[in-house]
């Protein structure tokens, strides 16, 4: 059986089991459709949490840029599940109590204020639509290398995906798909691993594997790493960064970001009681570990093994380096995998210095110029895409081709899973909060329930038609929405709940000052609205002010939220007492069952 | 009525303490023992690397999730002790 044929049949499999799903448990009513019932016991409602949180850009790209980086690019581990400890302790518990079913509904009331709810709705399109961009990309590339069509077709075949289970599931289709879709993507990331961690280091688990002795070499995997990847003029893996300040912006960047995206807030409160809440967040952290401490192993692993691919002679003991780099992989020997990713145009081989082998180092390190010179070389000849190291991994390592399906099915049900809790999170917004609450309150149950569907279709053509032409690399446009939603949703969720005399004006005038500040730096260095050209300054580190990259502003943009809210709250009038009953009523999970039937 | 209110604001207030202490956690060996105090953990060694790499890349995912369910049970006595819980 042909690769070809075994992918159809892991994908098609999965497909199966999620479309059935999906029918299986159509919802009924409106409350069916956002929030499954309220009754979703924590440990499934964390599994789809996970689900719903770990998109392409966990499953697919966060691997390699791992490996790219090494430890500097360790911010994506822990701002990625960091962020569920602040959900769970300062957001998660009270907006169950609250008991509404959107975001946008919590700060609406919470500050009595039309103008506030809609600029929540905004806020929470902006960053939702952003967010599912990079997923249909993802999940694009991914059909386009294993079903072998093009990426414009690809991405068409997500968007009707991605339409089917959404638009006639709702909430409760989509958390026991997200179940299915977890499990799928847990072992098809878990499989691949074990058996990479076994070959290299003769311990079966890969978080394990990562501190151990390389087996061919003798010593630690990590020296080892340092040591290939040193001779090639590239910097340790384990090197320790000068630009603290970015990192640490970073990785709150993510983190609140995390607590701040719509998608994962509306999770809690599908859970019974507040308890369940905390709980939820702790199992869905759990079934996010269970990947997060896999993939710093599958990054280091992957790019020793693509690195000892090419230069055969670094694997084992190494006396002289210098020997090892001059007898590079012949370009005519390449293994399979080499050549079908070489198709798809995400590796690249261009012989610079005509001698049949390929050689793969660190051009840009002028200390490293005088070395590569003496060894006859002229320039870095090979280039392989960040984004394709998860998916090509089995590959590299020559695991069997059904571990090849496997991971093909997984990286798909990672992309699917979060576009479409994410078009869940951006129907509601515009359904319930922006026409039933603000336009037409008078609108029946029927008639929000299609509002629905409509605005989930409209937004699936809007993120296709820019998945087909996206505004960036995925990456970029994942960072953009983490950005926005932590520098604008997430600071006035936060003193919603710990602060009494927080009013409308500060809330408004907070969103809009972290929602505005936030575009307006990414914008400056990435372009207006991403369009190349548009951008005033040039995105390198030396442009940067006090060294801040445009990913890592959102946390900024939180603090001026914080301050501009806060300063505006003070010398404008305190909250009715009816609003501070609420919020006191917020606090306590007492009563949290009757809240419910709203 | 007055009872209570003061007993609402005590249970709040130990919600607050408890949320402080684990946030504290939270941003050390984040932060802290992955970022800026990796220097100072770097004559401690762990399988061909430094602590401040293992907190970076493990320890602190581990920590995250014992901090959740360390917070989630406490809670719960929490609301037994103030006679709060559903």
């Amino acid at each position: 059986m042909s690769q070809f044929v075994i992918n159809l049949l892991f994908v098609g499999a999965s497909f199966a089991l999620y479309i059935g799903i999906a029918i299986w448990s159509r919802a009924g009513s409106t409350k069916d459709f956002y929030v499954a019932g309220g009754g979703v016991h924590p440990v499934p409602n964390g599994m789809a949490t996970a689900a719903d949180w770990m998109s392409a850009a966990s499953f697919i790209s966060m691997a390699g840029l791992i490996s790219s980086g090494g430890y500097a690019n360790s911010t994506f581990l822990m701002g990625w599940t960091g962020g569920f400890v602040i959900l769970a302790m300062l957001l998660a518990p009270y907006l169950r109590k609250f008991g509404k079913f959107t975001v946008p509904d919590f700060i609406g009331d919470r500050f009595y204020s039309r103008t506030a709810r809609v600029i929540a709705v905004v806020c929470l399109i902006v960053a939702s639509v952003t967010y599912v961009i990079g997923q249909m990309t993802g999940a694009g590339v991914a059909f386009s290398r294993f079903l072998e069509v093009s990426s414009t077709a690809g991405i068409w075949i997500a968007a009707a995906i991605v339409f089917l289970y959404a638009v006639f599931g709702g909430m409760k289709g989509i958390t026991y798909t997200q179940v299915a879709q977890y499990i799928v993507l847990i072992v098809a990331y878990t499989i691949p691993a074990v058996f990479i961690a076994m070959q290299l280091t003769g311990n079966p688990i890969p978080m394990f594997g990562l501190f151990s002795t390389h087996s061919e070499s003798g010593v630690p995997l990590l020296e080892k790493l340092d040591e290939v990847i040193n001779a090639l003029g590239f910097q340790d893996y384990t090197a320790d960064v000068d630009n603290k300040l970015n990192m640490v912006l970073f990785t709150l960047s993510l983190m609140i970001g995390t607590a701040g995206l719509p998608h994962v807030i509306i999770r809690f409160f599908t859970v019974p009681k507040v308890a369940d809440a905390r709980w939820s967040a702790g199992w869905a952290l759990v079934f996010i570990a269970l990947l997060y401490l896999t993939a710093p192993a599958v990054a280091s692993m992957a790019r020793l093994n693509l690195m000892t691919t090419v230069y055969p002679e670094m694997a084992g003991q190494v006396e002289n380096y210098d020997a090892a780099a001059d007898n590079a992989l012949q370009y005519e020997d390449r293994p399979g995998w080499f050549r079908t990713w070489e198709e798809t145009g995400l590796i690249n081989f261009e012989d610079k210095n005509d001698d049949g082998r390929i050689q793969s180092y660190n051009d840009s390190n002028e200390d490293f110029a005088d070395t590569a010179q003496e060894r006859g070389w002229e320039g870095n000849e090979l280039t392989v895409n960040n984004d394709i190291l998860v998916l090509a991994n089995p590959e590299i390592a020559n695991l069997p081709p059904w571990v090849i399906g496997l991971i093909a099915a997984g990286g798909i049900a990672a992309a699917l899973s979060t576009a479409a809790g994410l078009l869940l999170a951006i129907s509601s917004a515009i359904s319930h909060d922006l026409i039933k609450n603000t336009i037409n309150p008078r609108i029946s149950e029927k008639g929000e329930m299609l509002a629905a569907r409509i605005s989930m279709a409209g937004a699936i053509l809007v993120a296709t038609y820019l998945g087909l032409n996206p505004p960036g690399f995925a990456a970029q446009t994942v960072a953009l929405a983490f950005g926005i939603a932590g520098a604008s949703l997430f600071p006035v969720l936060m003193m919603g709940i710990f602060s009494t005399r927080m009013n409308s004006a500060g809330a408004v005038c907070g969103m809009l000052a972290g929602l505005l500040s936030t575009l307006l730096y990414i914008f400056t260095y990435l372009g207006w609205l991403f369009i190349p050209g548009t951008n005033m300054l040039a995105n390198t580190p030396e442009n940067w002010m006090l060294g801040i990259s445009p990913l890592s502003f959102g946390a900024v943009g939180a603090i001026i939220n914080f301050v501009v809210a806060f300063a505006v709250s003070r010398v404008t009038k305190a909250p009715p007492q009816e609003i501070q009953d609420l919020v006191q009523s917020v606090r306590y999970p007492k009563g949290a069952g009757a809240a419910l039937d709203h | 009525m007055a009872d209570d209110k003061s007993n609402a604001e005590a249970y709040w207030k130990a919600n607050v303490r408890l949320i402080t202490g684990c946030l504290i956690v939270w941003a050390f060996v984040s932060y802290g023992c992955a970022i800026l105090f990796r220097p100072l953990l770097a004559s401690i060694p762990i399988g061909g690397t430094d602590l401040g790499f293992w907190f970076a890349q493990q320890g602190s995912i581990l920590t995250f999730v014992a901090l959740i369910f360390f917070y989630g049970w406490r809670m719960n006595k929490i609301d037994k002790k103030f006679g709060l819980e559903e």
